[in-house]
């Protein structure tokens, strides 16, 4: 059944530079097909290299992987020819109208003018660039070209899609916009997507499992959920009114969690093995304590947790080589 | 083959629109070599004494220079284009189609083709205008016109070459000077056994660039002279197959898809 086969296997990949450091060293991964497996890491962690070995741009030094059922070095043209890819680089020419970027495109891709015509037109409907699509790309904003790079990923109808760090430099509105087309793309068309990304909130809306890659190496793999249970129960944060109460709201959650440390100075922590559901035994733990509370906050793990869990390092600050803040577990 | 014809056509399409679309870098293109043919057609009418020179004007044996100077504006219009396509991820975009490499560089010199022909055409006119008398006639126009688009497209191979091998603009325009060397070293001035100084003449001699230029000469000054052409489109073929072979063979360490 390979030829419906629309899935990704990469065993063991390595991709070592002359007189560089192992940018990805010895990755395994498996993409179900029609999943959307989200790729996370800091900037300088492998992504971008992986993406390159995947979509047959860059020859890998070590390991095997298999796109569609094709190997990567040895049926690189089956491979370019079952794959869709917006690279991070918007690579456009800014002297091309949108649709002679379709109409160059689709003519290397070999349909016919009535094809190129009619997905052409299309994809321009579906990223919502109909009214601009006779205007040079020189002059797109950022938002426009983004979406014109993925509707020409999308002209040899993929069966798998890589996308590199898709929504860089997206406002809100064109990053919701493209993440929903991602999304429908997985969920009406079957399409297996390769998402890469530094945004935690992406990996986490978009992505069925997510693998976090530093240093060229995989260091967790899961769902969203299972990643940030596996790092532990949700925390709530109680800040006293008055700062002399500390002491006695610590004392009253003591008896609901398990002490930890709290993120400001003016608060109290404690692990909660209920998650949300013991938030009011909470509230009355420290009403019956008499102290009055300035806020509550309930902090559920996030995936920044998880990487801050995994290295040691918080993925805000790792694209800049911030030194540990924890040691790694 | 027809899927072959099919890319280069659709890579040569994009490379004569994209030209077309920067006027600002196409009319200087044009103009720039027609001030330099003012300037020597003005400044060195006295060669016209020297004996050996040919029996005609010096604006007439000096036509020629534009014709080759457009050329040399080839190398840097194919080889930066190609430079920023390297730079831009473009080319990186093409790769994940099937066109072969050769295709890719073929319709990459479209363009400076093109500007080839519209610069010819534009001093065609020109010559018209100030009286130039083509020996060899209106067919001579033509051929005139066929081989400066011949030695533009030969030039832009060599500018794709840099791009290749370099990867980026500056190295391509870094290079202009240098070709523009080898345009001063050649007969561009005087014939070659008019030039007195051994080294100088040695040089002229062994340049590719000077055959180029005798070949568009000849037409001018000498009407139809056969092995005076032969040299002038078989070395333009030999450099654009040099050129295309020597970046086709550094495309393949460039873009090193699987």
């Amino acid at each position: 059944m390979r030829a419906a086969d629309n899935s990704i296997e990469v065993e063991g990949l390595v991709r070592a530079f002359k007189n560089g450091p192992r940018a990805v060293d010895g990755i395994d991964l498996r993409v179900e097909p029609g999943e959307i497996y989200g790729f996370l890491g800091p900037n300088g962690a492998g992504k971008s290299t992986t993406v390159m070995m995947l979509t047959t741009l860059l020859p890998p030094t070590g390991g095997t992987a298999r796109v569609a059922g094709f190997d990567i070095v040895r049926e690189g043209p089956k491979v370019r020819r079952v794959i869709g890819a917006a690279l991070q680089e918007v690579a456009l020419d800014p002297y091309l109208t949108g649709r002679e970027h379709f109409r160059l495109q689709a003519s290397l891709l070999g349909l016919s003018r009535a094809e190129r015509t009619r997905r052409g037109q299309a994809l321009l409907e579906r990223v919502g660039l109909i009214e601009a699509a006779d205007r040079k790309t020189g002059g797109y904003s950022g938002g426009m070209k983004r979406r014109l790079d993925l509707a020409l990923a999308l002209l040899g109808e993929p069966r798998v899609l890589f996308l590199d760090e898709p929504t860089t430099g997206l406002d809100p509105q064109s990053r919701s916009a493209l993440w929903e087309e991602v999304a429908r793309l997985a969920r009406e068309d079957g399409v297996t997507v390769f998402l890469t990304t530094q945004y935690l909130e992406e990996a986490d809306v978009l992505a069925r499992r997510v693998a976090i890659i530093d240093n060229g190496r995989i260091v967790a793999e899961g769902t969203p959920a299972e990643l940030k249970a596996g790092i532990g129960d949700p925390t709530v944060e109680a800040v006293p009114h008055d700062p002399a109460q500390r002491a006695a709201a610590a004392e009253a959650l003591a008896t609901i969690g398990t002490p930890c440390a709290a993120p400001s100075e003016l608060g109290v922590s404690v692990r909660l093995r209920g998650g949300a559901a013991d938030l009011p035994a909470v509230v009355r733990a420290l009403d019956g304590a008499g102290v009055r509370l300035a806020q509550l906050h309930l902090h559920e793990p996030s995936l920044d947790d998880v990487f801050l869990a995994k290295t040691g390092r918080s993925l805000e600050g790792a694209a800049d080589g911030a030194e540990p803040v924890n040691p790694p577990r | 083959m027809r899927a072959t014809l099919d890319q280069i056509g659709s890579i040569a399409r994009r490379s004569i629109v994209r030209t077309l679309r920067q006027p600002g870098a196409l009319a200087p293109t044009i103009i720039f070599p027609l001030m330099l043919f003012a300037v020597y057609s003005a400044g060195a009418e006295t060669a016209e004494k020297l004996p050996g020179f040919p029996d005609v004007d010096y604006t007439e044996f000096a036509f020629a220079v534009p014709f080759m100077h457009v050329a040399l504006f080839a190398t840097g219009i194919a080889g930066t284009d190609m430079a920023r396509d390297i730079e831009s991820g473009f080319l990186q975009r093409l790769a994940l189609t099937p066109i072969g490499g050769v295709s890719l560089l073929i319709g990459q010199v479209a363009g400076a083709a093109v500007m080839g022909l519209i610069a010819a055409s534009a001093y065609v006119v020109t010559g018209l205008i100030v009286g130039v008398d083509v020996a060899a006639g209106i067919g001579g126009w033509v051929i005139l016109i066929a081989l400066s688009v011949c030695i533009s497209f030969a030039f832009a191979g060599l500018g794709l070459a840099i791009a290749v091998h370099a990867g980026n603009a500056e190295a391509v325009q870094g290079a202009f000077p240098l070709l523009f060397a080898t345009f001063f070293l050649s007969s561009f001035a005087l014939p070659r056994p008019l030039i007195e100084v051994d080294w100088f003449r040695a040089v002229a001699t062994a340049n590719p660039v000077s055959y180029l230029l005798e070949g568009e000469r000849s037409l001018i000054i000498v009407g139809w002279d056969a092995p005076a052409l032969a040299l002038g489109f078989g070395l333009s073929a030999l450099i654009a197959g040099l050129a295309l072979m020597i970046s086709a063979r550094l495309l393949r360490t460039r873009l090193v898809r699987t």
